[in-house]
């Protein structure tokens, strides 16, 4: 398949190639982390984290509207206000959901499953009535638009590489905060003994309320990104949310680590695979492999003891 | 509604309007008499559908909900339009139109299941749904069973004839050949790059184009073939496949979510569109509201219809259209090819001077629709449109620019020979 091509032609693709892996991952790490750090510390299926990824979509769009509207001279840096927004609308939401929904139901794990499915079917027909049944474009500065010319050959997109760096920035923020904060050590108390964390004094409820949000806000600030290479509307969130578990059941459900090191495995899979062959192929092998490996390792690629 | 004036009708159309609206008064103030010239319901509907003596009930079968919503959203504002414009120049053999819309809801089982309900519970004269494939094949063995109209207005594969459909949109032969025969002779294409969704409508036109591309067309070829699962949204690798290739045209038959996910990812990766000939047959203006008119500008779509077309029955149906949903609501290829539909029931049913479905499909061969915002159209005896195709190229602001069109309309072949 190669002969008619040069060797610097062939070392250029390679290149871009590699780069298109790397974006596929951290499309993937990005997608995944709220729903890991939900599903891995609290146990909760959300099925409505599309949604919750579309919803920082829409508010991207509105904060892209209304800044060209009110501060035209903002419309290039408008990308970072917007993500904030995202998080900060989406984690809300989470927290009122959690509030409304899920704390009922914490004993009650597949009623999880259950109860954010609806949700995300609430939240589909929410945004068709509030925004309309259509699609909208999510307007770019023209800075993000476009492709880094590395040499004559070889083009890295600009906006790959942006999410690349928001996913490096979003995983050492998300780490930190499980892992060196106290609000992390609560977190991860509240994980290994939910009953003898809340005898030392940690308040369970609100660290379940805080965890939650926070997912739910990481989920945000994906789906703000997205814009950048996907679609805006009421169910675009459908289009992420099977990847998005594919990720996280195959990385092992309460692994951070799972997840990044599934979603680095999953990427390369599949982007090396489409390239050689063709996109459903590549899809259907990646998809094949995991359901193989799965078998033989259900608990997924990495599995923390847990308190059962 | 009816004694509301559309702005700026200047067509056979703005004629009948008129005339429908000056009678209106009359009719009115003389109440029943008025209707001498109405024929009786019990000649013009022998089989018992839902006809009075001053309505006539029709169904709108469409998704409001779920995925598919984002495309038929257009169809049912064109078809609602095109009852009321009817309704204002007079109805439908004196018959106002009564419409009854049921929601598909994305799902074929209850499309399905809603037909029914529109033909056995309501005896509607006549369906305008349905959008995609899927969605037709699973209500067409319910339109065969109880005998039912359907005006299908979406492009599709073709491969498909029956009594109880128009088909108001093209057929894939129409839309493909003549956009192929152009790109390689204005563009001297030679080299093609087959990409697509991976369903029924990608799959078969691509295989029409292949086809045409190697046994029509001198000394061009496939450089590449590939079809993406439905709502898939990374696109970097096939990107890089194209870069590699270097095909002259990219021939794109992406649909939904995805299409936004390629074109943007397409403009990220460098590729620029005014240099790299992209021709498509799946974007309508409709989708460019999603995707971004700078990210698509300078590609090429081969269809019937755009919005900017410049004749008279178009300049009066974009402003009638825009003031009855809104001034930023932009109009593509189906949603005027729905539009279609009503207009061409009605002057069937006109023809055939009955409501009976056997009557009306014996007679839709041949009825010629000159308000078309299209152009003329003209039903085939295989109940597709004769229509004109032409070339459109993507402007930043939405809009297409049209490049080319067809001399003559293009006959309809959903069973293309040598095609299959």
């Amino acid at each position: 398949m190669f002969g008619d091509y040069s060797i610097s032609d062939l070392g250029a693709i390679l290149a871009m190639q590699g780069f298109a892996g790397l974006i596929l991952f951290s499309v993937y790490v990005l997608m995944a982390l709220g729903l890991a750090i939900i599903f891995g510390q609290m146990g909760v299926i959300n099925m409505a984290h599309g949604e919750f990824m579309i919803l920082g979509a829409y508010v991207t769009w509105m904060t892209s509207n209304a800044v060209q509207h009110t501060a035209p001279w903002l419309f290039p840096g408008y990308f970072f206000i917007a993500m904030i927004l995202a998080f900060i609308a989406s984690g809300a939401l989470g927290m009122l959901v959690e509030w409304a929904l899920i704390r009922h139901l914490y004993k009650r794990p597949l009623d999880t499953l259950l109860a954010t499915w609806g949700l995300s079917l609430i939240l589909q027909q929410a945004y068709r009535s509030i925004f309309g049944a259509r699609e909208v474009g999510v307007e770019l500065p023209e800075w993000m638009m476009g492709s880094w010319q590395a040499t004559d050959s070889i083009q890295i997109p600009i906006n790959g590489m942006f999410v690349m760096a928001l996913t490096i920035l979003i995983t050492i923020v998300v780490f930190y905060i499980l892992f060196w904060s106290s609000w992390g050590k609560q977190v991860r108390a509240v994980v290994q003994n939910r009953v003898m964390a809340g005898a030392v004094g940690i308040n369970t409820e609100k660290v379940d309320r805080y965890t939650f949000g926070l997912g739910c806000g990481i989920a945000g600030i994906a789906g703000s990104a997205f814009t950048m290479i996907g679609s805006t509307g009421p169910t675009a969130g459908q289009l992420y949310i099977v990847d998005t578990f594919l990720v996280v059941v195959f990385g092992g459900a309460a692994s951070l680590f799972g997840t990044i090191a599934s979603a680095f495995s999953i990427s390369q899979t599949q982007s090396t695979l489409e390239f050689f062959l063709s996109g459903s192929m590549a899809k259907v092998i990646t998809l094949l492999t995991i359901v193989a490996i799965l078998m033989v390792r259900p608990q997924g690629l990495f599995a923390l003891k847990v308190r059962k | 509604m009816s004694d509301e004036t559309k702005p700026g009708l200047k067509s056979p159309l703005r004629r009948k309007l008129l005339m429908g609206m000056a009678a209106l008064p009359a009719v009115s103030m003389l109440g029943r008499p008025a209707f001498a010239d109405v024929p009786a319901t019990s000649a013009v509907n022998t089989t018992g559908l839902a006809v009075t003596d001053s309505e006539v009930t029709v169904g709108i079968l469409h998704s409001v909900t779920g995925t598919m919503a984002i495309s038929e959203t257009g169809s049912v504002e064109a078809e609602k339009l095109a009852i009321e414009q009817i309704n204002a120049a007079g109805g439908v053999l004196g018959r106002k139109i009564k419409f009854i819309q049921e929601d598909g809801a994305s799902d074929w089982p209850t499309f399905a299941e809603k037909a029914k309900k529109l033909l056995v519970n309501d005896k509607c004269a006549a369906v305008m749904g349905c959008w995609t494939s899927a969605s037709r094949k699973a209500v067409l063995p319910v339109f065969e069973q109880y005998n039912g109209m359907l005006y299908y207005p979406t492009f599709y594969e073709g491969l498909e004839q029956s009594k109880n459909v128009i088909y108001t949109g093209q057929e894939a032969t129409q839309q493909i050949i003549a956009g192929l025969d152009w790109v390689n002779k204005t563009k001297g294409a030679k080299s093609f790059y087959l990409l697509g969704s991976d369903y029924i409508w990608p799959r078969t036109s691509n295989k029409i184009a292949r086809k045409h591309i190697e046994n029509h067309l001198q000394g061009c070829k496939v450089v590449g073939e590939e079809y993406f699962p439905l709502g898939s949204t990374q696109f970097n690798s096939v990107i890089n496949k194209i870069k590699l290739t270097k095909p002259d045209v990219i021939y794109a038959i992406i649909v939904g979510g995805s299409n936004v996910a390629f074109y943007k990812q397409l403009k990220a990766a460098g590729i620029d569109l005014s240099k790299q000939t992209l021709l498509t047959i799946s974007v309508t203006e409709d989708e460019i509201d999603g995707i971004g008119g700078e990210n698509i500008a300078g590609a090429y779509a081969c269809m019937k219809y755009f919005q900017s077309l410049d004749n008279p029955n178009n300049k009066a149906f974009v402003p009638a259209f825009k003031k009855m949903w809104g001034e930023k609501t932009v109009i593509g290829d189906v949603t005027q090819a729905a539009y279609l539909g009503p207009w061409l029931w009605k002057l069937t049913v006109e023809k055939a001077g009955s409501f009976d479905i056997d009557k009306i499909a014996a007679a839709s061969p041949g009825v010629e629709f000159k308000g078309a915002p299209e152009g003329y159209v003209r039903i085939h005896e295989n109940h597709h449109l004769w229509s004109k195709t032409r070339v459109g190229r993507a402007k930043a602001d939405g809009q297409y620019e049209l490049i080319y069109e067809t001399a003559d309309l293009v006959e309809p072949d959903p069973f293309p020979k040598g095609y299959q």
